[in-house]
């Protein structure tokens, strides 16, 4: 009896150890179920070039590269920001901070970690998009730029949580030869240390831009929702995950603007599985 | 040498600037919040229906909703985030399978959240017919947060000695026996800890819930799994942006009690980490 309830528990337990695995096939699978279905209508590459996108005009131009240089514009924007200053905090809190001022700043960005997308997006209405209304001089500051500051901000505690590992795991002897050989700290550090974390730093950057590119609320709520080609920073954009949450209320089931959001979703997850894939290769690449 | 004792200084200086490009913004994030949304918390606010297209009264029904589908979440993810951390830690073998899972578990984790909630929308509320609910909401949530307790508990599971296990297999006892009485009771405080953090991610995420079960404006608690529901971080969302002349006060105040929650649900989780690190007996 006792043998048969354990078969049966530890049946349970390689189930659910495969569960990960079924998830991420499942949640493909819907999209494509559904998402498919737009390519009867639309070319694929109608759809991935196409320049407009007015999915509810009779008929329908459902073409997302508004939306791709959307959610690229303002991705680039914020890697631009997030990348030197999370790479540079990160190598603070791992080499230069006090023991004590280190549990603080750890604390501060598992702080900004934890605050709700939303929450962030409400506060960036409330103070960056007049802040950059203003600065800029332009007629609204729901520009592709507040979105960048916002998501770079968002994307930190990924980069540098993760690159701080990398910086962390580097052998002591590495640096402890630097020094023996007359090199400053800081010599160590950009010599020696951060070129041997430098996988580690790189699926840090990865994993932190992911972050961005799937970004939903905080980036619709400020960047303006134009579904126009940008032209500039400075102008409103609409991103890819932003078209799908406010459209999607809409969408009536099995419309065909409802299968080009599953369509849209399609290209998101294939473009988070390839930076997840890809930063676990240099992450696997570190640890040998 | 005195040169490059300079430019030491120099760079030492750029890093600590970018450090505090990060944690002053967030420091006064919260205290922004915390200063204007105080005066609009009462007990009012608190327990009351929204009233006047949400311009007035309470947010009480979007906190039971945040509340109902935190549980719905933790109930399905739990058991299943638990038993998956148990095979990695104590059953799955150095193997491509395994490496296999690892990284399901990375994509999972890596899915933006938006996709999570066409996924739900797709296999819940349509295919499933559990139609815009309780359950399509918590279980879009459930699987969201998945990777978060299999990640904390596996960790957890882990950091049990391996002498452990060797001493109650030694002393006769099954492979399922150790587990369930050395390495689990070992481990539950890193289990609890990865359980509350998913409940804060799943308490303050947005966009899984807008197609699966947020209703919109529903001043009434809903009444089984199968109803919609309020939830704060989409009420937040309406009243900053879809609903026109909202007072001031009652969106700050809304993102106060969504933050409260969220960040008390990781206070508690870093207190239990704390405290099991001092008496960690090995």
């Amino acid at each position: 009896m006792r043998k048969f309830k354990e078969f049966i528990i530890e049946k349970l337990i390689l189930f659910s150890g495969l569960a990960s695995i079924f998830f991420v096939v499942l949640i493909f699978l819907f999209l494509l179920k559904e998402g498919l279905a737009v390519f009867k209508t639309v070319g694929f590459f109608d759809f991935l070039l196409g320049k407009k996108w007015y999915p509810i005009s009779e008929p329908a131009r459902l073409g997302i590269l508004p939306l791709i240089l959307g959610s690229l514009l303002v991705t680039l924007g914020a890697a631009l920001i997030s990348i030197p200053i999370g790479v540079g905090c990160a190598v603070y809190i791992a080499e230069v901070a006090p023991l004590k001022i280190k549990e603080i700043l750890k604390a501060g960005i598992e702080l900004l970690a934890a605050i709700p997308s939303v929450v962030l997006g409400f506060i960036g209405m409330v103070t960056l998009v007049p802040w950059v209304k203003h600065m800029f001089k332009i007629p609204t500051g729901l520009t592709a730029l507040s979105g960048s500051i916002m998501l770079a901000f968002m994307a930190m505690p990924t980069i540098v949580s993760i690159a701080e590992d990398a910086l962390y795991s580097v052998p002591k002897a590495y640096k402890e030869g630097a020094l023996a050989l007359g090199a400053t700290h800081w010599q160590a550090i950009y010599r020696v240390i951060v070129p041997a974390a430098s996988p580690g730093i790189m699926a840090a950057v990865m994993l932190g831009l992911g972050r961005v590119i799937g970004e939903t609320m905080a980036v619709m709520m400020i960047t303006g929702n134009a579904a126009v080609i940008p032209r500039s920073i400075l102008e409103p954009v609409r991103t890819l995950t932003a078209t799908i949450a406010a459209e999607m209320g809409e969408a009536v089931v099995g419309s065909e603007h409802y299968f080009a959001l599953f369509a849209v979703g399609i290209v998101l997850f294939v473009i988070s599985f390839a930076i997840n894939v890809g930063a676990d290769l240099f992450l696997h690449k570190e640890n040998k | 040498m005195r040169n490059s004792k300079q430019r030491q200084k120099i760079a030492f200086f750029l890093l600590f600037l970018a450090t505090l490009l990060i944690v002053i913004p967030v420091g006064l994030i919260v205290v922004i919040i915390i200063q204007k949304g105080l005066p609009a918390i009462n007990w009012q606010f608190l327990s009351d229906m929204p009233r006047k297209g949400m311009r007035a009264g309470g947010i009480f029904p979007a906190i039971v909703g945040t509340l109902y589908l935190v549980t719905g979440a933790i109930i399905f993810a739990l058991p299943i985030g638990l038993f998956a951390a148990i095979y990695l830690s104590e059953y799955a073998k150095e193997n491509f399978l395994t490496r296999v899972i690892k990284l399901a578990i990375v994509n999972l984790a890596g899915v933006p959240s938006v996709v999570y909630g066409l996924f739900g929308l797709a296999l819940f509320v349509v295919f499933f017919k559990f139609g815009a609910s309780i359950l399509s909401g918590s279980l879009t949530l459930g699987i969201m947060i998945l990777p978060i307790i299999i990640t904390a508990s596996r960790e957890a599971l882990e950091s049990v000695p391996q002498s452990f296990r060797e001493v109650s297999l030694s002393l006769g006892a099954s492979k399922w026996q150790t587990i369930k009485n050395i390495v689990l009771p070992n481990a539950i405080p890193g289990i609890l800890t990865g359980t509350i953090l998913g409940l804060g991610r799943a308490a303050g995420e947005t966009a899984p819930i807008l197609f699966t079960v947020a209703a919109f404006y529903l001043p009434r608690l809903p009444a089984s799994v199968f109803d919609q529901a309020m939830a704060l971080p989409y009420h937040l969302y309406v009243i900053s942006t879809q609903v026109p002349n909202v007072d001031e006060k009652i969106r700050y105040g809304t993102a106060l009690v969504l933050l409260a929650m969220v960040l008390f649900m990781n206070l508690i989780a870093i207190i239990i980490r704390y405290q099991f690190r001092k008496k960690k007996k090995w």
